[in-house]
């Protein structure tokens, strides 16, 4: 099953990767940084993604720290 | 079984996070020149000679042995590290202030005379980490801290196109510019910076990147406002493309 990892450490919520993930899975979450900010977050119920790793190339912080594929 | 597609690269340090702001796509650059010092296979042979400005940080994050240079002598002090140890990999990771204002003297006499070195430039148009003053880059009509009114051509002038400048000195072998808006130029960004350090392990001169971020702080901007910013403004003036590259030439 092709997945990604978010360190929520890393995430400084800029949603770059929202806009370059092609099934549109990662979402603002509930979870907020140390600065109030919501967290991007991976959701795939449906399991959706094709692990392109796209999300992960735009990233600037590192926060999407592997992706799987299958 | 999933196969593990993306991880990060052993050249980065794992037990530190960026100190950029949200959205900065220095972190982006520095990533991609780990990647490619991971796949060289030069990390363990890597002296990277830091800047002045956000770009200083790079020696944070990088897992490799660094020192310290004066505001824009990064490249002064990579020739004697080189002279010294040419057997090691020598590279500066500068911003365009550090480049191409205090250290223009320094970076364009590098490359004149052909030092065996990997240069990377990054330009954001502005002074970052000082709180966004007029730089070298700034483009025209640019309101900044210290251009409230725009840049101007009768007060300050036109802005440098770094890469054209670096491709016409002929001790250079490879001088290209890339920008990091899209995933499609991230990937050949990471290709310029692989070409750019090659040209060194190979010895054939001077190599050099320079490489369009953006500066969401400064522009006052979002992240994804600041990549439409690159597109539509930067672009047009710093066009994308490899302007020198003797490897393809011989």
């Amino acid at each position: 099953m092709s997945h990604i990892v978010i360190d929520e450490n890393r995430c400084k919520a800029c949603y770059l990767c929202i806009d370059e993930c092609p099934k549109k899975l990662i979402k603002i979450g509930e979870k907020t940084n140390n600065l109030g900010a919501h967290l991007a977050e991976f959701n795939d119920p449906n399991h959706e993604c094709l692990g392109c790793a796209m999300c992960a190339t735009r990233c600037p912080d590192l926060a999407i720290t592997a992706v799987y594929k299958d | 079984m999933a196969t593990q597609v993306f991880k990060i690269a052993d050249s980065f340090r794992k037990d530190v996070k960026y100190s950029f702001c949200p959205g900065c796509d220095h972190g982006v650059a520095i990533r991609l020149v780990a990647e490619v010092l991971d796949e060289l296979g030069l990390r363990e042979k890597t002296i990277l000679a830091a800047s002045i400005g956000c770009s200083v940080t790079a020696y944070d994050f990088l897992n490799v042995d660094s020192i310290e240079a004066p505001h824009g002598r990064a490249l002064a002090e990579a020739t004697g590290v080189k002279r010294a140890r040419p057997d090691k990999f020598v590279f500066t990771y500068q911003g365009d202030g550090d480049f191409a204002s205090i250290g223009l003297a320094e970076s364009m006499h590098a490359a004149l005379r052909g030092e065996n070195l990997s240069a990377i430039c990054i330009n954001n148009t502005t002074y970052g980490m000082t709180g966004g003053q007029l730089g070298p880059t700034t483009l025209l009509g640019q309101v900044t801290t210290t251009s409230p009114t725009g840049r101007n051509i009768e007060y300050y002038g036109y802005p440098i196109k770094i890469a054209e400048h670096i491709a016409l000195c002929d001790g250079t072998a490879f001088s290209a510019r890339v920008s990091l808006d899209t995933i499609a130029n991230i990937r050949k960004a990471k290709q310029a910076i692989k070409k750019a350090f090659e040209v060194q392990i190979k010895g054939l001169g001077f190599g050099f990147v320079e490489i369009l971020s953006t500066c969401p702080t400064n522009w006052k901007m979002t992240p994804q406002q600041a990549h439409e910013r690159v597109r539509n403004e930067m672009m047009p003036i710093f066009k994308p493309g490899i302007y020198k590259d003797v490897t393809a030439e011989s």
